[in-house]
């Protein structure tokens, strides 16, 4: 009993596994990503870096290093903000009937879909990972092992609850709609901004206020700066920014995003609860 | 609770302004096979989406298995087995893992699942498509999985919403047979269908209905007998006089008059009638081309009660004849 969820994360990574192409592009994009967009802005910000005064004994991270945090923040937000999707297919041409007319309570689907939409961030931030420190991404340096499994494993914490925050939302909202088209467009509405007002490119100190105001209540925000704390270090330089952060700085942003996660948890409850497929 | 699986009480539904159910009240026996009959639009999805906890109940009350809709729709879930009229199969899983999920969200043990997935696939006969992804299953072959999920759990009743559409006349037939087993096993059926002669070959009772409301309600045989009347087609090497000459007969109840010959309609049992009608014709020296006994069909019976054809219901407009092979 009450493990009906754990059937519905079963049926969704059957899926995933199963359809090829969608799981090498979901591997590959970040890749491209870092490849192309953080190769060419790298040399940039390089240049433009050279100049500034670091004092002795501090830590610098290249250009490439800085945005590794932020690729896997968008990448996740990507995977996380679609992993709703199929329920709007199921609901459209399939499943969703035979699963509103069953016993299991509705809040399974919103955890089924939320766990395996972890699992596919997981394997995507493992994978984006390990490319880039093949690629030059300074990751865990100096690290020893233990240091290391320690700093993945708050990595994907942190990944894991800022994923299921907006599979919950993603969820919620596919419920809510009616077309795909409408979903894509909703989609693509929220990520430009959550991508861009937020940390994960570019320092925010240099924003204007408003804007560096709404990038403090971003999630993406606080993801990122957990994923610099544990995979670059709490004491560090990147274009010439000074990062430091202190326990209660990613005590904060774990809180942060422990709240978005269990507000859009309640959102998607509501919008299920309400729901009527016919 | 008497032997009544289904009991419904005054039962309405709005969407909006809209009452798609007005006051409707029927009931089912435990072990029959029930058909709910009605033109589209007339309420019938609406009844059986609130029936299969789809739709709560807005008004009125309605008991399945003895559990109340209203209050109880997790239990009702539990007791009933559902073949929706639109296929609701994930395209990518396999039979078997259609069925293996069907029984893990109704919460089946593992053995007792195992088991019955495999009794399931030998009695809706896919042995060699255990492994098939489902989209790649013909139309006949998808609804014998759904309705073989349907029964996995042994539902006490099943609803079959319109199950053979789009199916051919064999496939159709091999899934009444399976219907009626599963019947005799004891699993009460709710049926709705647009095939007149399924229903009046397959169903114990019959309700209709109409506008929201249940307008007939009987057995198909005394629907039938309720209407009364027979028809008789008659070509005539005289039409004219025949009409004539048979208005004269008690029996007759109309003669209308057709490019293809009479239509005669009668109040008695026709079997008895027309040897009458033919001998008294061969009296007056008529010739009698072509003779035709129709008893009324359930289909009669339909368009007595609502006005319509219920394959043209709703569609009033594509009345017109088209051309053979035209668009």
């Amino acid at each position: 009993m009450a493990y009906e969820f754990a059937t519905i994360y079963w049926r969704d990574m059957l899926r995933f596994v199963r359809f090829r192409i969608a799981l090498v592009a979901s591997l590959i994009q970040p890749a491209l990503w870092m490849a192309l967009y953080g190769a060419a802005m790298s040399s940039n910000f390089s240049r433009l870096g050279s100049g500034m005064v670091v004092p002795v004994g501090a830590v610098t991270v290249s250009y490439l290093t800085f945005m590794g945090a932020g690729v896997i923040a968008l990448t996740t937000l990507f995977t996380s903000l679609f992993g709703g999707i199929t329920l709007l297919f199921d609901k459209n041409w399939g499943l969703m009937r035979e699963l509103l007319a069953s016993p299991m309570p509705r809040n399974h689907i919103i955890v089924g879909i939320g766990l395996s939409g972890v699992t596919k961030s997981f394997i995507q931030v493992m994978v984006i990972m390990g490319f880039g420190l093949v690629i030059g991404v300074r990751f865990f340096w100096g690290y020893t092992l233990l240091q290391t499994v320690g700093a993945i494993l708050g990595v994907l914490l942190f990944v894991g609850i800022f994923s299921l925050g907006f599979l919950f939302l993603s969820s919620a909202i596919s419920m809510s709609m009616e077309t795909p088209e409408g979903l894509q467009a909703v989609i693509t509405l929220l990520t430009l901004p959550l991508f861009f007002a937020s940390n994960a490119l570019y320092p925010i100190d240099a924003f204007p206020g408003p804007v560096r105001i709404l990038s403090q209540f971003n999630p993406m925000t606080h993801l990122v700066n957990g994923v610099r704390y544990f995979a670059i270090g709490n004491d560090f330089y990147a274009i010439g920014t000074h990062y430091v952060y202190t326990t209660n700085d990613l005590l904060l942003s774990l809180l942060v995003l422990m709240a978005f996660a269990a507000v859009m948890f309640l959102v998607a409850r509501r919008v299920f609860k309400k729901a009527v497929v016919t | 609770m008497s032997a009544n699986i289904i009991e419904v009480k005054n039962l309405e539904y709005k969407y909006g302004d809209f009452k798609a159910v007005d006051g409707v009240s029927f009931f089912v026996r435990e072990g029959e096979i029930f058909s709910f009959l009605g033109p589209n639009g007339a309420g019938k999805s609406t009844v059986i989406n609130i029936l299969t906890t789809l739709l709560p109940v807005q008004k009125g009350t309605a008991f399945v298995a003895g559990y109340d809709l209203a209050r109880e729709p997790q239990e009702v879930r539990k007791s009933i087995g559902i073949v929706f009229q639109d296929e609701t199969l994930d395209r990518d899983l396999t039979v078997w893992e259609s069925l293996e999920l069907h029984g893990r969200i109704y919460s089946m043990p593992k053995d007792e699942r195992r088991q019955r997935i495999d009794e399931i696939i030998k009695l809706v006969e896919l042995e060699d498509k255990r492994d098939v992804r489902t989209r790649n299953l013909s139309g006949g072959m998808k609804r014998r999985l759904e309705i073989g999920r349907g029964l996995m759990t042994r539902p006490k009743v099943l609803f079959l919403d319109e199950p053979t559409i789009g199916l051919d006349t064999q496939t159709r037939r091999r899934m009444w047979d399976y219907i009626k087993m599963v019947n005799e096993s004891g699993t009460t059926i709710f049926l709705t269908t647009h095939y007149m002669d399924e229903a009046d070959l397959v169903s114990n009772w019959i309700d209709i209905v109409d506008h929201g409301k249940i307008i007939a309600s009987g057995n198909p045989t005394d629907l039938k007998d309720a209407l009364g009347r027979d028809m008789i087609y008659l070509q005539t090497s005289d039409d004219e006089a025949t009409k004539n000459m048979l208005q004269g007969f008690k029996a007759v109840m109309d003669v209308k008059a057709t490019t293809q010959g009479l239509v005669v309609t009668i109040n008695t049992d026709g079997t008895h009638c027309l040897p009458l009608i033919m001998n008294r014709l061969k009296e007056k020296g008529i010739e009698i081309v072509s003779v035709n006994l129709k008893k009324p069909t359930l289909d009669d019976v339909f368009v007595h009660h609502t006005g319509r054809d219920i394959r043209n219901a709703g569609a009033e407009k594509l009345h017109r004849i088209q051309p053979r092979g035209g668009k």
